[in-house]
């Protein structure tokens, strides 16, 4: 099995995030009501609320993989790739965040989009980890490679709270043009936050069965181009050796 | 003579006898405040957003600054012999230094062209929060620069790369830089008081980076071959 990337591990959490996904649907479609105010948009929360929770948590496991990466001296290339796993998922899923709440926004503020400190601030993180990612992408040395983007990552620790820092000063100091709120004026019943809760849950478990595999995944190409690298060499060897024999 | 000078100064140096910033850069900053104005077409939304623009064209600007004082070290390996020979963080402020120096110029420049281009009055009384503003905000410009032109140094599509990687981080300077000038402006959205307190976002902002290029600068430019 060592052509595959999964494990008993892997596909226990696959199995389980599928049956908690399936209820979360179950729930938020059918058994939960609907909101008083904002009728059955509200649903549309049971979504948003994950994906935006998933994509920080990847963020921060991205953030700590990167320093683990940049302080050791081994398993830095090991550290690199989880840290590289996580921001492609953060990225995906913050991406989703943004569409949910866009999508949620025209629904209940009429407007896609508001210049709230909350929603500006995840919009730089997104592109932040656009950039993150774009670094990643291109060849070269993998230990400079796991160097370059480990700063970024731990550079973005401290971009974010400036951003959101200045952007809440700013909007502060500015009339606010709109009239709602962005701040949930959803009533939550026991029912409701348990299913946001199985939402946070599963999507949790989404988020470490595609890390866990996309790094090994990424192991896979690491290796696959050094024994690639070896066969090259043997073979031109090979050739030289045969060439010298005639 | 202390190192940091020694680099800033040869980097100077390069510029004086190169004159890209004057031959090049400083045109197109201009360029882009003509730009704005015929795509805003109206001179009181001009003068309404003046301090924004002067921001946007001179963080612009600084990209182009940037890889240029990246690109005269990545040729022939200067740059490794310059880290064999001082210690990485110095190596960066006296980057950023000569860094400081050209934006700051090219700063002024702008100003200057808001006021002629864009009927800017700056008041007696305000221009010591302007040159405060514009010193601060380009010592965050030079030291985020400096960061990631290491960063990016090297590498393929780096001047696409760049400004993905910096205007982001450039959010919170571009704010505080320009509501502290609308306040240095007078365009009566932001009094004088309020334009002081983001001049002290500005140098919280250059001192948490500074402080950040300093430490990543070695690992940043270290080689392993």
């Amino acid at each position: 099995m060592h052509d595959m990337t999964g494990t008993k591990t892997t596909r226990a959490i696959g199995i389980i995030a599928l049956l908690v996904t399936a209820w979360v649907v179950i729930s938020a479609f059918f058994i939960t009501p609907a909101d008083q105010v904002q009728g059955d948009s509200v649903r549309i929360m049971y979504a948003h609320v994950p994906t935006a929770w998933i994509a920080y948590l990847a963020f921060i496991t991205t953030a700590i993989a990167s320093g683990f990466s940049l302080a050791r001296r081994h398993r830095t290339l090991g550290f690199d790739r989880v840290a590289g796993a996580s921001a492609e998922v953060g990225v995906l899923f913050m991406a989703l965040t943004l569409i949910t709440g866009s999508l949620w926004g025209r629904l209940t503020w009429g407007t896609f989009w508001q210049w709230d400190p909350r929603l500006t601030t995840t919009l730089f993180l997104f592109v932040t980890y656009v950039g993150y990612l774009a670094v990643r992408r291109i060849d070269g040395d993998p230990r400079q490679r796991a160097r370059r983007s480990s700063v970024i990552a731990l550079l973005a620790v401290l971009e974010i709270p400036l951003v959101h820092f200045s952007v809440v000063l700013w909007r502060s100091l500015h009339q606010e043009a709109s009239v709602l709120n962005p701040d949930g004026d959803v009533r939550l019943d026991g029912l409701m936050l348990f299913t946001l809760f199985s939402g946070v849950v599963a999507f949790t478990l989404i988020f470490a069965w595609l890390v866990i595999h996309r790094q090994r995944l990424m192991a896979l190409a690491d290796l696959d181009r050094v024994v690639g690298l070896d066969a090259a060499i043997s073979a031109r060897r090979a050739e030289g050796i045969g060439s010298a024999a005639t | 003579m202390n190192v940091i000078a020694v680099i800033a100064k040869k980097d100077l140096l390069i510029e004086w006898r190169t004159r890209t910033l004057m031959a090049r850069v400083v045109p197109f900053a201009l360029l882009v405040l003509v730009m704005f104005a015929v795509a805003l077409d109206s001179e009181p939304l001009l003068l309404r957003a003046a301090a924004g623009l002067v921001w946007l064209a001179l963080l612009f600007s600084t990209m182009l600054v940037v890889q240029r004082s990246f690109d005269v070290e990545t040729q022939d390996g200067v740059l490794d012999t310059l880290l064999a020979c001082a210690n990485p963080s110095r190596v960066f402020f006296g980057k950023a230094t000569a860094l400081f120096v050209q934006l700051f110029a090219l700063g002024v420049v702008l100003v200057v062209g808001a006021v002629v281009l864009y009927g800017v009055a700056i008041s007696g009384d305000r221009v010591v929060l302007l040159v405060t503003v514009v010193v601060s905000a380009t010592g965050g410009l030079a030291v985020v620069g400096t960061l990631y032109g290491a960063v990016v140094a090297n590498l393929i599509g780096r001047d696409s790369l760049l400004p993905l990687l910096v205007l982001p981080v450039l959010a919170p300077l571009l704010i505080a830089a320009s509501r502290s000038t609308e306040a240095a402006f007078g365009s009566n959205t932001i009094d004088v008081a309020n334009g002081w307190a983001w001049v002290g976002v500005l140098v919280v902002y250059a001192v948490v980076f500074g402080s950040a290029g300093a430490l990543a600068f070695a690992p940043l430019t270290e080689s392993d071959a």
